[in-house]
């Protein structure tokens, strides 16, 4: 029984990097319609500059993962308004295909920049210890993270449901031309949202960097996984992206526990049911 | 480009390739093999993406399907023709099952659907090793003799091998033009053009979409069966669904609106690839810049960019014919 719950209370705090990625991918799906392949990679670029900041500049922690949010941001603006802008209206195939392109194009550039090692810089400081759960100990550093994981989604609840820029969001999203004949600027409102997202993936990339190695693959992995809870959630619903990344976490934490040869496939197998029983997720209203 | 052009150039694009072996180095006439695998697998793919309108990010897993398949029917009865011939018809089956579910959705939907069914059979491909051998894959496939009407013939080199993929590539390329210009390609493109509209004529649509999703399912598993006798190895990677975009990779390069597009694309991919990772190992970076520079500008593909200069340098065609050759 406690192996149990300590066991689920470490897939809590992996679900947490899940949670901030599929939260990027599901508000830029909700309102832009696009499903962004690269997204994983900008998981990756977060992680990247996080660890450069961090673990070769010395940038203080904190610091390095705002730094780290805000280039991947400027990233993210520049991808909406250059590339995905033209092709707005298009068949949603061609979106997928340009940030596919992009999944090529940034791990490869990764891989030229910082090259194809391996590295974990120390936890800082004032993240380290464990503290003892279950009679076993554990980390501080995975209690942060389920700390900033609910900030986030409370963040998210507060800017949609309460300030005037997701009402606006809310709008564009639901009826473009109507938001934008009432004045809203529906062209700043993508590229906000999309801004938004990029750094989301970013934290949880940049956050990963004490823990977990860096490398060019981390993206094309987050992704799948990050299209699997967005799935399970329903595309587009943020709430149903929280509860999807809990399950996937949590059980994905059991699953290389107790059944690691056939994890994978199980997970994907309910990805598709999902897809067939209910296309609008588990956790749709 | 008029019809007598059109066919002087496959005539020749024929004579060249028969000639291959006799003039190319073995390093060549390997390429091409793997060419002509990546053009059956894009072709294949362009009858559900070009022609139905529908992308799939799950071809690898049928690919692999088809290369599993006929490496253990091989390893346990080295004869060439039921290994490839099993491989393609338990790819075919393999598309049928899980078409038959993911043809419910379309577009985005249905992408996420064959990402998934394709992740799956790389999952039993990593995994199950009683039958797939698990990450070390198989290995000691042996590059059985064609044995057809009690001939016998021996496969020992690469040149010899290269006839065996030319003439199954030539003859399913050909089936499938027949299959594009036949009354079910233009009912596929009526499909891809308005569901409602091929609904409201009588066609269908969930059925002619199981129909293309099976056949590409088919031309990615003769594709994947013609590759264990090549490399005697099969291993997962070629079921992940990264490879899975080798042929809408093709296909896209190439041009989905051209019958010969997914064969350009096939060519230029694979030539390109062996130019550039000369030259740098990031053939990644150039390839994703490519792609995005392709999406942006030329969605026509090559064969859109040749055809709007041959066009405009021969005759202005009236755009209802023009229209006409979508498809081509």
């Amino acid at each position: 029984m406690e192996v149990f719950a300590y066991q689920g209370l470490i897939g809590l705090s992996s679900a947490m990097y899940l949670w901030l990625v599929s939260a990027g991918l599901t508000i830029i799906f909700g309102v832009l319609g696009v499903l962004n392949f690269a997204h994983g990679s900008l998981f990756m670029l977060g992680a990247y500059l996080g660890y450069t900041l961090y673990g070769l500049a010395g940038v203080p922690f904190g610091l390095a993962v705002l730094g780290s949010m805000a280039v991947v941001a400027l990233v993210g603006a520049g991808v909406e308004r250059g590339l995905l802008r033209p092709l707005y209206g298009l068949d949603p195939s061609y979106q997928l295909l340009l940030t596919f392109g992009l999944v090529l194009f940034l791990d490869d550039l990764a891989k030229l920049v910082w090259g194809g090692v391996f590295r974990i810089p120390p936890i800082p400081g004032w993240l380290q210890g464990s503290v003892s759960l279950f009679g076993r100990p554990y980390p501080f550093y995975n209690l942060f993270l389920i700390a900033v994981g609910l900030s986030v989604g409370v963040g998210l609840w507060w800017l949609f449901d309460r300030t005037w820029w997701g009402r606006a969001v809310r709008a564009t999203a639901s009826d473009r031309e109507m938001a934008a004949a009432l004045g809203i600027r529906t062209p700043t409102v993508f590229s906000s949202v999309f801004m938004l997202g990029s750094a989301l993936a970013a934290l949880g990339g940049a956050l990963s960097t004490p823990v977990r190695p860096v490398a060019p693959g981390i993206g094309a992995a987050m992704i799948v996984q990050a299209f699997i809870i967005t799935v399970i959630g329903g595309l587009g619903n943020l709430r149903g992206a929280f509860a999807g990344s809990l399950l996937v976490g949590v059980l994905s934490s059991y699953g290389t526990l107790w059944f690691p040869e056939f994890e994978l496939f199980f997970i994907f197998a309910i990805m598709a049911a999902v897809l067939l029983v209910r296309p609008q997720g588990l956790f749709a209203r | 480009m008029n019809d007598l052009a059109r066919r002087w150039a496959v005539a020749g694009l024929l004579l060249a390739l028969v000639l291959l072996p006799a003039v190319a180095s073995r390093y060549v006439t390997y390429l091409v093999i793997h060419i002509l695998l990546l053009a059956l697998n894009a072709v294949g793919f362009n009858l559900l993406f070009g022609q139905t309108g529908l992308l799939s990010f799950g071809q690898a897993g049928f690919y692999a399907v088809g290369a599993y398949t006929c490496a253990r029917i091989l390893l346990a009865w080295p004869s060439l023709l039921p290994g490839v011939l099993g491989g393609t018809a338990a790819a075919a089956l393999a598309a049928l099952l899980l078409g038959s579910l993911s043809v419910r959705h379309t577009r985005i939907y249905f992408a996420m659907l064959t990402l998934a069914f394709g992740m799956m059979i790389f999952s039993l491909a990593w995994k199950w090793r009683a039958v797939t051998g698990g990450d070390d894959g198989l290995v000691g496939i042996p590059r059985a003799p064609l044995e057809l009407f009690g001939l016998v013939v021996a496969l020992p080199t690469v040149e010899r091998y290269y006839y065996v993929v030319l003439v199954a590539a030539v003859l399913a390329v050909a089936l499938m033009h027949r299959v594009v210009h036949s009354p079910l390609g233009l009912a596929l493109r009526a499909v891809r053009d308005s569901e409602v509209r091929a609904e409201h004529v009588g066609l269908n649509v969930r059925r002619l979409r199981l129909v293309a999703f099976t056949v590409a399912g088919a031309y990615a598993g003769l594709a994947g069966s013609l590759l264990p006798p090549l490399e005697n190895t099969v291993t997962p990677p070629i079921a992940h669904w990264t490879a899975s975009a080798e042929p809408v990779l093709a296909t896209l390069l190439g041009g989905i609106r051209h019958f010969a597009g997914p064969l350009v694309g096939a060519f230029v991919l694979v030539a390109a690839k062996d130019v550039i990772v000369r030259f740098t190992v990031h053939w990644s970076l150039v390839l994703g810049a490519v792609v995005v520079a392709l999406v942006l500008g030329f969605r026509g593909g090559l064969a859109g960019a040749l055809e709007a200069l041959t066009v405009r340098g021969a005759r202005v065609r009236p755009v209802s014919a023009a229209a006409g050759e979508e498809g081509r």
